[in-house]
């Protein structure tokens, strides 16, 4: 129990991506971790450009944790799950805050999960952790390499239970993935992640 | 390709302030990283040191194109289109009510969408003559794009439907003309408009204002810049006008932000209420 993915408890981050078919995995990951776990989660999931509500609202009626749309330079908490809004880049910021922009559209997306997962592989070095969920492109999949080759840990949805796998295994495809895992097996993940990161705290 | 390091980009702003005079010690890192990996791909540098390199020489010419590069322009007409609602229903008409001429700052008005949005809103509110409109950005070359009007015929679409949003009277067509791919809009429009050169980082207030617009502009800053273009805005409004940045902006985190009151938190306008 709680030793099933060997993780160490460094970690300080997680970041999440995902596109077509993800919206049903993220809500059944939403609604099953603990009110308090630790770790700050921040997700780009592909979204409408211009259509500016109802998409975190939607999130939330599963979620057990309240997310919450950043605004930039918001200092990022432990405790808490943000989503990168409509029509803008959500990036990782030095000094431990989130900055938003307006830059080109990256892999015909914005916000763009390569920019999320750069950014905060640049700031959480080895103490990041990347999910990358189903999703019909390749974006995201360079923002899992700049993760590893920083020493942070990588983890995808197991490409067969993806509805569309084109994300994952463009992952794959460039980098080193340390888990591809099931949907019920990423929440056990992120439990045992909760563990360790708790107790590690506690000595 | 290789990712810039955090001490390269010192490096980088040392040298430009150094040679250039122009200071991006105080941009937000994570965008000023990509903007610069963005202009080695461009320019097709074969390493940083060749980037380097290059602005080390006096090329003005090429600094002028890097300058141009660096900063975002990336924009729309009514972008937020509920923001225009407030800003025709709400804002605007309280400023007007005195039936003075009032004065509007565009700060950062990058290829002039917004200009062109705020005198066609204007216009249809038969105020455009009531206004007078100072619009500013750090970068010379983008400032004569603004004043052409000048934009791809694609991005048209985009424009189309957030006018169509705001509940413009018309439709947006009324307001260009296309050709070979191009919308060409209405300069009578703009005639008006006094475009000049301001860089929001070394420069201080210049006139005072009853609006000042700087959407999506302070978000390349970091918090210690941010403070100090918020102290220039401060500067230039008069008591109980207006500011309004972006939507995902806050001021909560700057450190004037008490000299403010959220006035439309949603399309983030506030008003300045202390000297």
């Amino acid at each position: 129990m709680h030793n099933r993915f060997q993780l160490d408890d460094h970690y300080r981050a997680i970041v999440i991506g995902g596109s077509a078919g993800s919206f049903q995995v993220i809500s059944k990951i939403l609604s099953a971790l603990p009110t308090d776990f630790e770790l700050p989660i921040a997700m780009c999931l592909h979204r409408l450009r211009h259509v500016r509500n109802g998409f975190v609202e939607a999130l939330n009626i599963k979620s057990t944790i309240t997310i919450k749309e950043p605004y930039d330079k918001e200092p990022i908490r432990k405790g808490n799950i943000y989503l990168a809004p409509a029509n803008y880049h959500l990036g990782v910021e030095i000094g431990n805050s989130f900055a938003l922009t307006t830059e080109e559209l990256l892999n015909n997306s914005r916000p763009a999960i390569d920019i999320l997962l750069a950014s905060a592989a640049q700031v959480y070095g080895k103490r990041l952790v990347g999910i990358l969920l189903s999703g019909a492109n390749k974006d995201g999949a360079l923002g899992m390499k700049r993760i590893k080759d920083r020493g942070g840990l990588t983890v995808i949805q197991d490409p067969k239970e993806c509805l569309i796998d084109t994300m994952p295994t463009s992952a794959q495809k460039i980098t080193t993935i340390d888990h591809s895992l099931d949907v019920q097996s990423i929440i056990d993940l992120l439990l045992e992640l909760n563990y360790k990161v708790k107790n590690a705290k506690d000595i | 390709m290789q990712e810039i390091e955090i001490s390269q980009l010192r490096a980088l702003t040392d040298l430009i302030k150094q040679r250039h005079d122009y200071d991006f010690g105080n941009y937000a890192m994570s965008s000023f990283r990509r903007r610069v990996q963005r202009i080695m791909e461009l320019y097709k540098f074969a390493s940083f040191d060749a980037l380097m390199e290059k602005l080390r020489g006096s090329d003005a010419k090429y600094f002028q194109e890097f300058l141009s590069e660096i900063t975002v322009n990336v924009t729309e007409m009514f972008r937020d289109p509920t923001f225009w609602v407030e800003l025709r229903d709400t804002i605007l008409p309280a400023l007007l009510s005195d039936n003075k001429i009032i004065s509007i700052w565009h700060a950062g008005c990058s290829s002039g969408e917004e200009v062109y949005s705020m005198a066609i809103l204007l216009k249809e509110m038969n105020a455009l003559d009531k206004v007078r409109i100072v619009a500013t950005d750090i970068d010379n070359a983008i400032l004569a794009k603004a004043r052409d009007g000048v934009y791809s015929a694609k991005n048209m679409e985009v424009n189309q439907k957030n006018y169509e949003r705001m509940q413009g009277l018309y439709s947006l067509d009324a307001y260009y003309k296309e050709q070979a791919g191009k919308a060409y809009l209405d300069k009578t429009l703009v005639k008006d408009v006094s475009y000049r050169e301001h860089n929001l980082v070394s420069e201080v207030s210049f006139a005072k204002f009853d609006l000042i617009l700087c959407r999506n502009v302070m978000i390349y800053f970091n918090q210690t810049l941010q403070n100090q273009v918020l102290k220039v805005f401060h500067e230039s409004l008069y008591k109980n006008s207006f500011l309004a940045i972006g939507s995902k902006e806050s001021l909560i985190w700057c450190e004037i932000a008490n000299k403010f009151l959220v006035v439309n938190n949603e399309e983030k306008v506030y008003k300045k209420v202390k000297d």
